[in-house]
């Protein structure tokens, strides 16, 4: 595996930030398995409805729902895909590891082929 | 070479270990010195370059990683214990996430060699939690995967 792309750690980031939200989590985990419009999630919390378009936002942003429009009404479903990288963050984590210690050993082989025989 | 990953999702604990052709001394110097430390941080895209370097109990390491278009990103350790040359123990921060303890432990073995151990522990909180559970745990990782199945197969007409 390659350790990332600067835009493609700015996506991690962002996909920590919006998961840091308990409201957040809520909404992806309702729209995996439903199509909500945000009027119907604004009711579902004790906020305003700007609070909640704001918290969509914020997981749109992050490509963890998709929105589209329906006449007046804004559909909000959750995005699997998005859904399943997050969950394949700490791999993404545990690939920036093995490859530091792969370079690790790239210097110590060095330092037999600059120094004396072994 | 031979690396070994194991996670533990309820200790938060994401365990690396692997076996180094060098004695456990030569292996300390790559994380107690900091021109040697540049040279292996960042990958090759992205060069790191140590700020400021005090290896000892309540000290600061920093740097910044800078990218192919000149662009620049900061990260911190705050060293929590050291023992040259076989233990280190610090968190190591990054701007967007979580701060997480890293243990080092670097044991040279009787035979010639060195086994090196780094272990990441995440820290308690919610959101952490949660990212864990999904991406540690394989029966979250499989639901995961399974509702995007039924999601693909209802798609279908």
């Amino acid at each position: 595996m390659v350790v990332h792309a600067p835009d493609e750690r700015r996506s991690v980031d962002r996909v920590f930030h919006a998961l840091a939200d308990g409201t957040r989590r809520d909404i992806v985990m309702r729209t995996l398995q439903d199509e909500y419009s945000v009027s119907a999630l604004a009711r579902l919390y004790p906020m305003s409805f700007a609070a909640v378009q704001k918290h969509v936002a914020v997981l749109e942003d992050a490509n963890l729902v998709l929105k589209r429009r329906d006449g007046r009404q804004q559909l909000v479903s959750g995005n699997v895909d998005a859904v399943r990288r997050a969950s394949d963050l700490l791999d993404e984590l545990e690939a920036i590891w093995r490859a530091r210690i792969d370079r690790f050993a790239e210097i110590l082989a060095e330092d037999h082929t600059e120094g004396t025989a072994r | 070479m031979t690396v070994t990953v194991h996670k533990d999702a309820e200790a938060r604990r994401m365990t690396i270990t692997t076996e180094l052709d060098a004695p456990a001394e030569r292996v300390w110097l790559l994380w107690a010195d900091p021109r040697q430390l540049e040279r292996w941080w960042g990958p090759p895209t992205h060069p790191a370059t140590v700020v400021e370097y005090d290896l000892t109990p309540g000290g600061s390491v920093s740097f910044f990683v800078t990218g192919p278009a000149g662009e620049r990103r900061s990260g911190w350790w705050r060293v929590v214990d050291v023992d040259a040359p076989h233990r280190l123990e610090f968190d190591l921060g990054d701007p967007d996430i979580p701060t997480v303890r890293v243990r080092v432990s670097i044991d040279e073995h009787d035979v010639g060699g060195t086994h090196m151990t780094i272990e990441t522990t995440f820290p308690s909180d919610e959101a952490m939690d949660h990212l864990l559970s999904i991406g540690f745990d394989e029966g979250m990782s499989n639901a995961v995967r399974q509702l995007e199945d039924a999601i693909r197969a209802d798609a279908v007409p």
